[in-house]
């Protein structure tokens, strides 16, 4: 039987109120005992001391391009990235091709994940058949595969009374809706937020209306059908109190918000430096404080990195030719970590909270605590460690990131699944 | 005096000196196109070339001329002859021109930063001729080169800009420069064509024509080009011609001494009446003549000639 003893970190473990400094005994993959002092002579040591141990952390929104696009990621070389930005499990979305709309896809998807992944691979399944918003999919089939959630990733369910079908149908399998909110009669053509950097830049805008229209609409439905509904990504003002409305009603509404949302603005956008084209769009920095506020008052639930992998050279083109989204998997923790508990706007029990219990609690996967039993997945956090991002070094195979040279303090440095550690910064003593 | 710069990229990074050192220099340089051999050797052994994805008559020609009367090796590649059609990227396009050693990139394009993408990648100096909606700084020099001719100077001129503001990279390079030079620029057109924001640059919006024209120097009409955009814009041609048309009635409402400039082409009937547009105050063909001068001055100052040496 395999023991890790990670001994001398400070634990906390939001979802069991725990922050204090303990010693975290592992063995057969799972969480065996929480203590003082603990010893074991079997045990392979782990100096925590100065560390953060923290439950593994969840990425509940990536693109891992495994069927279709290898060349971008694979589920390996996904997964790899993912353990070396601090992640025990992550969801895939599931626009692939072909796309995970039935069980055959699932199960490859699972297959490869056994096989090639050393992350917990979690699929979330399409809402409708080939994503494209006519007919649902088989989602119980689907859930009966193995799915935790479905969407139709950055499409919208733009069909109100699919969307409500959505929510009731989904609703019977216990599995949240998904939607990437986004009128995409109002985004149009465009390609940045429109505010007046996109004026200056004579680039077509999408107002930040094309999002909340959206979100005001999915809201209702969830009012009219009670169906557990999840916002991707929301990025704008509108939305951030949308969504504070909804949950004083006290409907089943949530949302994360990616961490370029919160550190970039749309002025990042003025080098036509096409890693800075995404879709929501960098918005403005009244945004980004409504954002943080949200982030704050606990309005907005989880981080996810809708880590979105590109070829260099698709990417490498003219600002409005070039394909949406950036990578996120190894930057999104030390982002967090920077911005978020080291300027103070939330404290590091808070933010550990939305990487792990909160994302659990939506996606009901069973990870994303310590409690005595549960999966061994334990992520160790360096807070004030100061990481150069480099996308050289990266695990991913794409090189999409708008981060690259930036210095930020606080990053991941070992990743722990199911009892084995999967990625360390520096060679385990 | 030289402007020291790799690249011509847009009128927003420029400085007024820089500016001014460009009107100032195609002035000395607008001469030589008067002249019976108009051909000076400034540029001998200089390798330009015209990149153009986008149709243009006015700016290519224009650039072209200029070149030649520099005495400069100027070629042209468009979309439809050039690898684009064999699905060629604009990056690759860039990097194999660039091998052949030109001095000067003349880029026109329809994506807004396609000309910053060459620069970044470029050894020759690379000028934007337009890139989508963005800017188009040598219209807006041929436009400022004019205005001054006209009325000695730019500052506390008021400007209007009437039309499509929200698709026109001719009125944001325009903008940036009147503004630059101390003119009160007011912007008019229907609330669809005025992009968020654009106060901020520093101008007054107005959605009626006549308060726009009131007591203008300089009124400049901007193509309408309903036919290569969503409906949504507009509800009709002849509706906008009724609400921003330029007529000889509105124009009363300028000073006696107002200036009628317009890019070009013409949409006659839709932005302007043939009546203004053939008029006294029209000096739509003189932006023209003064499209070669600036360009020369721009080709000259690029590759390192001082203003100094043209006046002497």
């Amino acid at each position: 039987m395999k023991k890790l003893l990670v001994k001398g970190g400070r634990v906390i473990d939001p979802a069991n109120n725990l922050d204090e400094h303990r010693d975290l005994l592992i063995a057969d993959g799972k969480i065996a005992q929480i203590g003082k002092q603990l010893e074991d002579k079997e045990a392979q040591i782990i100096d925590a001391r100065g560390l953060i141990v923290a439950p593994g952390f969840i990425d509940m929104h990536c693109h891992l391009r495994e069927p279709g696009r290898e060349d971008e990621e694979t589920i390996e070389s996904g997964c790899r990235a993912a353990a070396a930005g601090g992640f025990t499990s992550v969801a895939c979305m599931p626009n692939t091709n072909p796309p995970n709309d039935s069980q055959s896809v699932t199960d490859f998807i699972l297959k490869q994940a056994s096989e090639k992944g050393i992350v917990n691979i979690f699929p979330i399944g399409a809402a409708t058949k080939g994503l494209l918003g006519e007919e649902l999919a088989e989602i119980g089939e689907l859930k009966g595969a193995g799915i935790v959630a479905v969407s139709d990733d950055g499409h919208p369910i733009y069909n109100s009374n699919l969307m409500r079908k959505a929510l009731e149908y989904a609703s019977m399998f216990d599995l949240p809706v998904i939607d990437h909110c986004e009128d995409k009669e109002l985004s149009a053509h465009g390609v940045m937020n429109e505010g007046y950097y996109s004026t200056l830049l004579g680039l077509p805008g999408i107002p930040a209306a094309a999002e909340e229209t959206m979100v005001a609409r999915n809201i209702i439905l969830s009012v009219l059908t009670g169906g557990q509904l999840h916002i991707a990504h929301i990025s704008t003002k509108g939305s951030v109190e949308l969504l504070r409305w909804a949950k004083a009603q006290g409907l089943k509404v949530t949302a994360e918000v990616t961490p370029h949302h919160f550190t970039l603005t749309d002025k990042e956008v003025c080098r036509y430096d096409t890693n800075t084209k995404m879709n929501p769009p960098l918005r403005s920095a009244e945004d980004i404080e409504a954002i943080l506020q949200g982030i704050k008052d606990g309005t907005i639930d989880a981080i996810a990195t809708d880590h979105a992998p590109h070829r260099g050279d698709e990417k490498n083109v003219e600002y409005a030719d070039a394909p949406f989204g950036i990578i996120g998997l190894e930057t999104a923790v030390p982002l967090a970590l920077d911005r978020l508990v080291n300027r103070g706007v939330i404290s590091i029990s808070r933010m550990i909270a939305m990487f792990t219990v909160n994302p659990d609690r939506i996606l009901k996967i069973e990870r994303g605590t310590l409690s005595l039993e549960a999966a061994a997945d334990v992520t160790l956090l360096n807070l004030s460690e100061v990481v150069k991002i480099d996308v050289n070094s990266f695990q991913s195979k794409s090189r999409n990131s708008p981060f690259h040279g930036w210095d930020l303090k606080g990053r991941a440095v070992m990743t722990i699944v199911a009892g084995n550690v999967v990625w360390s910064s520096k060679p385990i003593t | 005096m030289p402007l020291n710069r790799k690249d011509l990229l847009g009128i927003e990074p420029l400085s007024v000196e820089e500016v001014n050192l460009i009107l100032d220099t195609a002035k000395a340089f607008k001469e030589v196109s008067t002249r019976d051999i108009k051909k000076v050797p400034t540029l001998r052994g200089k390798t330009i070339i015209n990149l153009f994805f986008e149709p243009s008559t006015r700016t290519r020609t224009s650039f072209e001329i200029a070149g030649k009367r520099l005495s400069a090796d100027i070629l042209n590649i468009s979309s439809s002859t050039s690898s684009v059609v064999k699905g060629e990227t604009l990056i690759d396009t860039a990097k194999n021109l660039e091998a052949m050693y030109p001095d000067i990139i003349i880029i026109r394009h329809s994506r807004a930063g396609a000309p910053h993408l060459l620069a970044n990648i470029c050894r020759a100096s690379i000028i934007n001729a337009g890139d989508g909606a963005h800017e188009h700084p040598t219209q807006a020099l041929l436009d400022a080169f004019t205005i001054r001719e006209n009325k000695g100077q730019i500052k506390g001129l008021k400007v209007a800009i009437i039309g499509d503001i929200l698709h026109s990279r001719v009125a944001r390079s325009n903008i940036h420069l009147l503004t630059k030079l101390g003119a009160e620029v007011r912007i008019a057109g229907p609330a669809t064509y005025i992009p968020v924001e654009i106060e901020k640059l520093g101008v007054k919006v107005f959605h009626h024509i006549d308060a726009a024209l009131e007591g203008c120097d300089v009124v400049m009409m901007l193509r309408i080009q309903r036919e290569r955009q969503d409906k949504s814009y507009l509800p009709s041609l002849r509706e906008y011609f009724n609400l921003f048309g330029l007529t000889p009635e509105r124009l009363k409402r300028a000073k006696k001494d107002v200036i009628i400039m317009h890019p070009g082409p013409l949409n006659r009937g839709v932005e302007i009446s043939s009546e203004v547009a053939d008029g006294p105050y029209s000096v739509i063909l003189e932006q023209v003549t003064n499209g070669v001068a600036v360009r020369m001055a721009v080709l000259y100052l690029l590759m390192g000639g001082k203003y100094e040496e043209v006046v002497s």
